[in-house]
This record gives C-alpha cells, structure tokens and sequence, in this order.
C-alpha cells in the first residue's frame, strides 16, 4: 500500500545551502509543498537544474536530478521527456540561465513541450559576484552595472507567452499561494513557467535598498504583469509528434537491391564527367546511369557539384566505373565527357581545354567550344530533349553516350530507369534513352554477362 | 539488402539504425544534414524520436538528456557544429554518457570553403572540450566503413559510457558508392551495463579506475543523480582533492586502459619494405593506389591504415614502424596525425607529411611526389 510522502526534500546533506534570506529557501521549499500536494512518484519525477546557486537544489530532492551546463537546462528536460514521456520534469533556472540560453526558452515555449520551469529570479548573478542579468531592473545597481543598469529588463513571462508559452505565471517568493500556482504549473499538460521574484541577500537586495514590497512596484513600474500572465492550452509537442509522426512514418528505407544481369566492356578505372545546368536532373540521371554500370557487374562512385543555389547554374556529376574496388574517388583525367549546356561549359571550360586526345567529348551541338584535343562528338541534345521532355535531357545525352562509347549495354540503362523511377517518370526517360541512343548510328557490342 | 548505390550519410544513419539508436537530435548543416533527414524519416517509424533542434548546443543537449533517460542516441553536424557542441561534450564526458557524434569534416576554418571536402578537425576533436581528457575517435575511409563504424561506435559508447565521435569527411559522407551493406560483418551489439537491484544505488561507483559505474536510467526504478560538477560516487558535489583526482583517472582509464579493444587498424606489411605510409580516412584510398604504383615499379612498401585515430593505436603503429626508415603521412590538413606519429617513430627515422587543404583529395602521385617516394 501506498503511503504518503509528507516530504520531497532530504536532511542528507544538511539543510539547504543557501545565504540566510535568499529567495531560493521559500522557492524550494513551496516547490516542495506543490510536489507534497500532488503525490508525485519520485521515481517518474526529474529535477533538472541549470548552473548558479538555483544549481545547488536538485540534490536536496528526493526525485531524480540532473544538474547540466549553465542555459541549457531546458534542452536536457526536452531530451528527457521527449524520450520518457511519463516523466515529470521541472526546470530550476536562474534569470541568467535565462539569458545565455534565452533561444531554448523561445523554442520549448514555441514547440509547447510539457515541462515546467522555474525560474528564480534575483535580478543578478549571484554565484559569480552579483553580476546584471537580462532581468535586472533599469537603474538596478550590480557589480557591472554599478551606475545604474542602463538595460531594460527583459519580460520574461512576456518574451516566452510570445513566443507560444501555453501557460506562464508571475509572482513572488512572498506570496502566500505560490505553492498552488507551481502546482497548477505542474499540471498544465503542456510547456508552464514561472518567473519567481526573489530576494538576493548577498548583492542585489543590499546594492539597492530592495524591500520585499519592491518587487511589486518594479513589477508596477516596468509594466510586467503580476500573476496569472497566460493560458492558452494547446497540442502538446510529444503527444502530437507520437500521434502525427507516427502514425504517418515513412516506411523502413529499402532499396532495391541490385543483381548484376548485363556484361560490360569496362577493364579499368574509367572516368565520366557530365556537365549541365540545375534543372536538367544531372545528378539523377547520372545516378541511373551509375545503377545502370552496377546491373552491369561493376563498381561505381558518384560525385556531384553544384551550387548552394541549387536552382541554378552548374550542375556537374563525376562518375567512375570499374572492374575492381574503387580507390581514390577523383576524376584526373576524364575518359569521357557529356557537356549538355553552357553552365557546365563556363564551369568545366579549363577543364575541357585540359582534354587529352584519349578522351571523347560529348558536347551539345549549338554550344561554342574552346580548343580541345579530346575526340567531339557533337550531339542535338537541347533539340532531342525537347521532342521528349526538356527535364529528360540528362538521361538522353547519357543514352547517346552509354550508346557511342559501349561500356555497357543501354538495355541496363533502361533497367535502372524502370526499378528505379516512378512509372510516371521512368516512362518519360524510356522515350529519353531510345532518342538518346538513336542519335548515335554506330553499334557497339557489349560482352554479356559471364 | 544486396547491392546498393548510397552515400556514406544514409550508411552513417542505416549503421545507428542497425545499433538500436531510438533517440536524434540535430541542426542542419551541410555535409551533415543528410543524416538528420535520413533519422528524421526513420526513427518516427520505431516509436521513437528525430527531433531538428533550434541549434547545436540545443541537438546536443537533448542527446545528452535522452541518453540518461536510457536512449541511444546520436546526434550529427560538421566542424562548426563541433564548436559549439564543445562544452556539453564535456558534460558528457564528467557524466559518463553514452553518446554518438558525427563530425562531417569540411574545409575550414570557420565556414571556410562551405562545402568542400578537408579533414583539418583531427587534433580538434581529440582536444575539443575543456579538461583535456581523452576521447575516443574513428574515423570511416568508404560507405562500408562508414556504417560499420558507426555502429561499432555505439558499441564503444555504450561499453565505456563516453561520448564517441565518428570523424568522416564530405567525401566519404556526400560521394555515392556501390556497396552490399550485408556484406559487412558487424559484432554482437553491446548495451550499458545496467545496475543491479542493491539497497543503495550509487550512479557513479566503481572499484577498479576503469571499471564503467552501472547505469541506472532516470525514470527507472533507483533514484539517480547526474551532474556537470565534480562529484562522488553518489554524484554529490565534491570539493575532495583525493575524490577529484579519483574521477579525473577513471574518466582517463576507462579509455586509456581500453587502447587495444578500441584499436581497428588495417596492415598491409611488406616484408623487408623501409617505407611506411601512415593514413586514415579518404586519403587512405589514394595511399592504397600509390602503394600499388610503387609495387608496380618493384619498390616495397608497407601501409597502416588507421580505422580508429584515438586513442592513438600505439601497438600497431609501433609494431608498422618496425625496420621502417622512412613514414609518410598525407593528411587533407596542415600535419595534425603526423605529431602522433612523430611520438611514436625512433630517432633516425624520417617522418615527411604530405599536406593541402584545397578542398581537393590528396592524389597518389602528389603522395608519391611529396613523399619522395618513386
């Protein structure tokens, strides 16, 4: 049978460390009475504390504890309850922690993820010295503010709600029903806070005269609102990301598998570069035919170059099949080169001055062409494509290729095409491989497959 | 699975699939990003959770969150990525987490030649937390290795509770490969030793200075601390010179003594050759062409070839360096693996780095050429 605890926190170390008077000893201690109020297991309960002396406070729990890095608090408690979600987790966080991690306050607040946290809220640093904070009153004297902060405070309650906070309260370690308020914290199913007004003994209470009824007043005067500052229940993320995600996951990646079935003429380390521009599907259409070589008893590398813009400009694929493993992935020199367009030619125009008389340029035909001692062979691709679809121009100026140079059969081009493209597209480029291939009126014959 | 066209990426993300990982969070960011898509698609569809976060200390920081509630987790980005991941690797490291993390090098420093390919992170990722403890570091040279290793390093993560880095490049991570996943042999998967039932659980108690603590998940049934202090075997706050120094060994022995079982290294020993090519990574590929070319001109040659970067595999690379009066190191940085090997090499030997940071690969005749080799 259960029995009640009539306590969360521990006498083992001692009574809490606190300076006499600090705010963290009534925070703690009505924390305390909300967990007592509502029966919590310990066990599914995790204190999560950031660093400053609020970081001190996990330990005096009889729940789980995690003390992490100074601001990041939250993202431990999102980790935490995104991978358990049965798990109670409330942050302990100062108004500093506030500031160095403030983007992870904006985004647990905008993803509405169902922690509580709690922020003690002395107006300085009081571990290293009584330093200003992002909540240090204007004119608030500090050890680096000590003419008066020249610094509007940051609403805190205010900056979270607008950022989608779901629940967010304001009060003070004085007031009689903070207790209840952290309770109902507690409850609220999805992302709650609250910003805890506090006395700092050590600095910022003796640096400024403050009286307890001062909290208020600042309260007053900066135009913060005291107590309930919103509730606007919502989805919570976990739930929602379960419910959404998955239900409508993908399904277990699975490729199809490739069985060499054609036979190739390929007995070295053969280098093919295709340039284009973005939007001639270059780096697709080299990928099939890259398939294509492996259907073929081959290995393959691929590697492309493009622009961060990737709608426009160069688009530039470097494939290297082989008979053998596949060492040093760099394109040297060229066996054979598909220029499509006048992006690839501007990009490669050094590069295909460099061709040796070994290599075979495919080039689109109304393109001008630097000197090259490289073999052309000018082709109608743009003229072709257009015939068939202008996107199927990377995958008909392959054909064209796959069929002149016959390092493997177009019939395991089309294979590739047809496994490895929805029907919709895989016909288009079907159309694409037959244009392609008929541009070239000499036959290769392929070895078939031993 | 059979044959497969892919990138080392998806192999990267199938690896941690393959080791369990249910829990990743990540920022976007080129050569990377492939591996948060590829976790974002997938993990959803096994309950469990992918999550893009609002930066990298916030990725990081939700890993580190996961792992103590009892996840395997990884998490992914590129060497700017790593700079800000900094500090919390060090919580990782002070609180015995288990923890994956890719580092998809690319040309730097700072956004550098975003995003080519260049592997100048070395030393920064052995070095990249305050405290100077050591760290464990593999490093994949194709698309097989890179999903063999990955899950090898959520082996090593869960084995001596440490954060584990996975140090790829763009051009192992972003080049497409033919490869047979099934082909690749994979060890029994290992999971953290979990605490037994005892009146009181202590998160951090061990008895010999490498022995890894038995974990105990919060939200499992024994209250546990976790902490980025100093602390005892109870995980309380500590100010005990002696306590101190007590943890600051054991987070150094559980690695350190673990050098021979983290060890992968691939030998090719020719016997009686006085020159040896130290590499790792993709460079290793074009120091296995420019072997064969010296081979094919009768010059003997050996080649270490280093899977794992650190710890420093100081077994095989002495026992490589025996009879050797010549080491080459090419590396796609200014010379950072090369000091390890200077360390290791007896006097008298000639220890010569190839280097460049271009954001092109290393070729085997610019090895060949800088080495003097041929």
């Amino acid at each position: 049978m259960n029995t009640m605890i009539d306590t969360y926190l521990t006498d083992a170390l001692g009574p809490l460390p606190f300076c006499p008077g600090c705010g963290h000893d009534p925070l703690l201690k009505a924390l305390d009475k909300a967990l007592v109020k509502l029966q919590l297991d310990p066990k599914k309960t995790v204190i999560v504390t950031d660093i400053g002396c609020i970081g001190l406070a996990d330990r005096y729990f009889t729940t789980h504890g995690f003390h992490g890095l100074h601001g990041r608090s939250i993202t431990y408690a999102c980790g935490l309850k995104l991978a358990r979600p049965e798990l109670t987790v409330i942050v302990l966080k100062g108004d500093g922690g506030c500031g160095i991690g403030g983007t992870h306050l904006l985004n647990v607040a905008r993803r509405n993820i169902d922690i509580t946290l709690l922020v003690a809220n002395n107006f300085n640093y009081g571990m290293t010295g009584g330093q200003h904070s992002v909540s240090t009153p204007f004119s608030g004297i500090t050890a680096t503010t000590p003419m008066g902060n020249v610094e509007a405070a940051m609403d805190l309650c205010g900056t979270a709600v607008a950022a989608g906070a779901s629940w967010a309260y304001r009060g003070t370690t004085f007031d009689k029903d903070l207790p209840d308020r952290i309770e109902e914290g507690i409850t609220q199913p999805g992302f709650s806070m609250l910003d805890i007004w506090e006395m700092c003994t050590a600095y910022y209470m003796p640096r400024n005269q403050l009286k307890k009824k001062d909290l208020v007043d600042i309260m007053e005067r900066s135009n913060f609102t005291y107590g309930l500052v919103a509730n606007n229940p919502r989805p919570e993320y976990g739930a929602h990301y379960r419910a959404t995600y998955g239900a409508t996951a993908a399904p277990e990646h699975k490729q199809p598998a490739i069985e060499p079935k054609f036979g190739n003429n390929v007995n070295r380390q053969t280098g093919i570069v295709v340039a284009g521009s973005a939007g001639q599907k270059i780096i697709s259409a080299a990928g099939l035919m890259a398939r294509a070589s492996m259907y073929s008893g081959l290995t393959v590398t691929q590697k492309d170059d493009y622009p961060i813009t990737v709608m426009t400009g160069h688009s530039i694929s470097e494939i290297i099949v082989s008979p053998e493993r596949i060492d040093y992935t760099a394109i040297e020199v060229p066996d054979y080169f598909i220029l499509i367009s006048k992006d690839g030619l501007m990009k490669a125009r050094s590069r295909i001055e460099q061709l040796p008389s070994t290599c075979t340029l495919y080039a689109e035909q109304s393109l001008e062409l630097p000197p090259t001692r490289a073999k052309v062979i000018r082709l109608p691709m743009i003229e072709t494509a257009k015939k068939v679809n202008r996107l199927s121009i990377g995958v008909l100026a392959l054909a064209a290729f796959v069929k002149d140079a016959g390092l493997f059969a177009s019939d395991a081009f089309a294979e590739a095409i047809t496994v490895f493209q929805k029907p919709a597209i895989a016909e288009i480029n079907l159309r694409a491989l037959e244009a392609g291939s008929a541009l070239i009126h000499t036959n290769q014959e392929v070895k078939p497959c031993p | 699975m059979g044959l497969e066209f892919i990138e080392g990426n998806e192999a990267i993300a199938r690896g941690a699939m393959m080791a369990n990982c249910n829990f990743f969070a990540g920022y976007p960011i080129t050569p990377s990003s492939s591996i948060l898509q590829y976790m974002l698609s997938q993990l959803p569809r096994v309950g469990a959770v992918a999550i893009q976060a609002e930066d990298e200390i916030a990725s990081i920081g939700m890993c580190i969150g996961a792992a103590m509630a009892g996840c395997k987790v990884l998490t992914a980005t590129s060497g700017p990525g790593i700079s800000l991941y900094s500090e919390n690797i060090g919580l990782a490291v002070i609180g015995e987490t288990p923890l994956v993390i890719v580092n998809v090098q690319r040309q730097g420093p700072a956004t550098g030649a975003a995003t080519k390919g260049a592997e100048g992170d070395i030393l920064f990722t052995r070095w990249c937390t305050s405290g100077g403890l050591p760290m464990i570091v593999l490093s994949p040279a194709n698309v097989a290795e890179a999903y063999e290793l990955t899950y090898r390093a959520f082996n090593l993560a869960e084995q001596y509770r440490v954060p584990v880095f996975l140090l790829t490049n763009k051009e192992v991570s972003v080049t497409r490969e033919s490869v047979d996943l099934e082909q690749v042999e994979l060890p029994p998967l290992v999971d953290r030793r979990r605490a037994t039932m005892d009146e009181q659980y202590l998160p951090y108690r061990f008895e010999a200075l490498h022995d890894v603590p038995e974990f105990s998940a919060i939200g499992d049934d024994r209250i546990t601390r976790f902490t980025t202090s100093s602390h005892d075997e109870a995980g309380y706050l500590t100010s005990n010179p002696e306590e101190i120094q007590r943890m600051i060994d054991h987070y150094a022995a559980k690695v350190e003594d673990a050098g021979d079982d983290i060890a992968l290294v691939k030998q090719d020993i020719e016997s009686g050759a006085e020159v040896l090519m130290i590499s790792y990574g993709i460079t290793s590929r074009s120091v296995a062409v420019a072997a064969k070319m010296m081979r094919e001109q009768n010059r003997k040659v050996s080649v270490l070839t280093l899977q794992s970067l650190y710890p420093v595999p100081k077994a095989a690379i002495n026992n490589a360096l025996a009879g050797i009066k010549k080491v080459v190191v090419p590396e796609m940085n200014t010379g950072q693996y090369i000091q390890e090997i200077e360390r290791l090499a007896p006097t008298g030997v000639e220890v010569i780095g190839v280097n460049k940071m271009d954001t092109t690969l290393i070729s085997p005749n610019e090895i060949i050429q800088g080495g003097g080799l041929l």
